[in-house]
């Protein structure tokens, strides 16, 4: 009668660590400035620069590197120009391009530029997921089925994102129960890793690890990955506890590209040089070289005409 | 259960699990965040000292004395108020006489001041300090450099303040700069800053506060420095002083809490930039730091909105933009619910 039951929580005794003990050895980092980052960007960035700063992240040595978004031009603007970056980026072997597709629509269209890689997104508000996409958050995972089937068929696989992790601008306090339910709804579907996004920045070290304690009960903790936003100045020291709690894939923006759209002139993303110098120190491995992503962060910020929001790239030109 | 996909065997797995054994449960949600963190921590205000004294811009006697006071209004414990240096070293802290006779001391409130020796600490005292402070270097050539003398033959130097400030019944408190590297030296060994600390200590001060002078800590560093120095002097005498020019002071910060230090020195509004990095930040921002920590249900005393305003004050008087993450957010929020975890 009784299968082998397996789960996969940690016994508390293993949990709480300070750092230097059971930490993971490697941290996969994903690389979203190019969607992300210049989504939340309001200059207007040209086809040609979206391809260099993805070749030069792509010659860091970060192993996974959002490229794109195909949601409607209407919609988003910038990233009107999604077909030609596919078609247009030197792919490095053994690197990861996901992009964005929103629906079935945006899904044919990406595998038709050569896209091999999706992903998917969720909000963990309802009132999030009406103001964002117009639909409920059952609704929103419904439309994703199909996007889901087609993914199988094709044998491409799916990243599911869940926002408002954290806390929602509209709602507030965001239940972890609530995060839970719509990661394993994502993962249940067939997604291979949940990214867990604090949207508004709003989370702490209090805060993240109750909501991660909640979701590592759902789903296990090695298809966890946290999108921390630096708003509040919190995402390294919310990584950190992340990381303590078993978390190995880490989202961040080169130069900490795009603001946050709920706090005008804050910053959103937390900047990839930061995640990686912290890492480094901490004796992770990650893949990167750091010198050479502080160099896309530059041409970046250069083209954009803006200060990077990397503190590691702001101490380092200066020395 | 053969053809069922194994994340779904997953999910019901621990619901089996649930099932089986209903006390786990219980125990699982029982575990609480919190458990390894102090319940309390003490924030030193260094804004008015630390802080100013690394502006560019020099500030009005006047001004200065409004900070405190509106500082001392927030829930504060110590706030390091000025520092008994020569002028001619630090020009911005010529005024210390003044700022210290005219302040309003709030009650329960401490107001150390900085006195790097005799001369200073008599000035101090003259000026009605209750308590003060010295500073030694886990680095050679950083003591050379700053104070134009060994640290042995600085040690001597507080040694002379601290024995008579114990006459006088002055708490003297003790700064390790370049705790986690040095802007000439490079890496610093965690047993140079344990030796440094454990002197300090056994001289007489009651509380050692470890400094990341330059930024470059992570919580790998602070971790393993920390380490060896609590072999020599107790947890609850440490204090971590750190710097956010690589953007790593609050997990270098939240590292110190797990080991048990439950004092943090802050600078309100991050005031204060790095002389070895031009431009880049350089004391981590008190706003950002009692939002993390509030965040995390650690009492600290402080009101968080009085300090964003005193912030905001120093900040359009210095005509400059605050280092605040918070203080810029809540500053800018639109009108949206505001998402407040803490206050």
């Amino acid at each position: 009668v009784n299968d082998k039951i397996t789960f996969q929580f940690k016994f508390p005794t293993n949990r709480w660590r300070p750092s230097g003990q059971a930490l993971p050895e490697k941290v996969k980092i994903v690389e979203v400035g190019p969607r992300d980052g210049l989504q939340n960007e309001k200059t207007m960035v040209p086809t040609e620069t979206k391809i260099n700063l993805i070749d030069m992240l792509s010659a860091s040595g970060l192993p996974v590197i959002e490229a794109t978004s195909f949601v409607s031009p209407k919609w988003v603007p910038q990233m009107a120009d999604q077909v030609e970056v596919m078609k247009g980026i030197d792919r490095k072997p053994g690197v990861s391009y996901p992009v964005l597709t929103p629906n079935l629509k945006g899904f044919q269209a990406a595998i038709k530029a050569g896209a091999s890689e999706v992903a998917i997104f969720g909000a963990a508000s309802e009132l999030f997921s009406k103001k964002n996409i117009n639909c409920s958050v059952d609704e929103s995972l419904q439309r994703f089925d199909e996007v889901m089937k087609a993914a199988k068929e094709f044998g491409v696989p799916v990243r599911g994102y869940v926002s408002c992790v954290l806390g929602c601008p509209y709602e507030g306090k965001v239940a972890p129960e609530k995060v839970a339910h719509v990661a394993k709804r994502l993962y249940s579907m067939g997604c291979y890793e949940i990214s867990l996004g604090d949207t508004i920045g709003v989370g702490t070290p209090g805060s993240m690890s109750k909501m991660l304690e909640a979701v590592s009960r759902e789903v296990p903790v090695n298809a966890l990955a946290v999108h921390c936003h630096d708003t509040y100045g919190q995402a390294l020291a919310n990584i950190l506890v992340a990381l303590q709690m078993g978390i190995s894939v880490v989202d961040s923006s080169v130069a900490g590209l795009g603001g946050c759209p709920y706090a005008q002139g804050a910053s959103g993303n937390v900047a990839t040089e930061d995640v990686v110098y912290m890492l480094h120190g901490l004796g992770i491995q990650t893949g990167v070289d750091l010198s050479k992503l502080m160099d896309a962060g530059a041409f970046i910020c250069r083209t954009l005409n803006r200060k990077t929001n990397s503190k590691v790239a702001q101490a380092t030109c200066k020395l | 259960m053969g053809n069922v996909p194994t994340t779904v065997k997953h999910c019901l797995s621990y619901e089996q699990l649930i099932q089986d054994y209903p006390w786990l449960k219980r125990w699982l949600l029982e575990e609480k965040v919190g458990h390894e963190f102090p319940e309390f921590v003490k924030i030193v205000e260094v804004g008015p000292r630390d802080g100013l004294q690394n502006e560019t811009e020099i500030v009005p006697t006047g001004v200065k004395i409004q900070l405190i006071d509106m500082l001392s209004g927030t829930g504060l414990p110590v706030i390091e108020a000025t520092s008994f240096v020569s002028s001619k070293w630090v020009p911005q802290m010529a005024d210390h006489t003044d700022v210290l006779r005219g302040i309003q001391r709030a009650p329960h409130v401490r107001y150390p001041v900085l006195t790097p020796n005799m001369q200073g600490f008599q000035d101090a005292v003259a000026a009605g300090a209750t308590e003060v402070a010295v500073f030694g270097s886990a680095s050679e050539t950083f003591s050379k450099k700053n104070i134009n003398c060994s640290i042995d033959e600085s040690m001597l130097r507080f040694k002379e303040v601290i024995n008579t400030a114990k006459e006088r019944q002055i708490p003297v408190r003790g700064y390790v700069s370049c705790a986690l590297g040095c802007p000439h030296e490079g890496y610093i060994e965690p047993s140079k800053v344990s030796e440094v600390a454990k002197s300090l200590y056994e001289l007489g001060c009651y509380e050692i506060s470890l400094g990341d002078t330059i930024g470059v800590g992570t919580p790998g560093s602070m971790f393993k420095m920390l380490q060896s120095v609590m072999k020599e002097v107790p947890t609850n005498a440490l204090a971590v002083h750190c710097h956010d020019t690589y953007g790593q002071a609050l997990p270098n910060i939240l590292t110190a809490l797990q080991m048990g230090v439950c004092v943090v020195d802050s600078a309100v509004a991050g005031l204060g930039g790095c002389p070895y990095a031009q431009g880049s930040s350089g004391n981590v921002s008190t706003e950002d730091v009692l939002y993390m920590l509030h965040g995390m249900g650690i009492e600290t005393g402080v009101n968080l909105a009085k300090v964003i305003e005193a912030g905001d004050f120093i900040c359009n008087a210095l005509h400059r933009e605050t280092n605040s993450k918070v203080a810029k957010a809540r500053g800018r929020t639109l009108g949206c619910v505001s998402v407040r975890e803490n206050i």
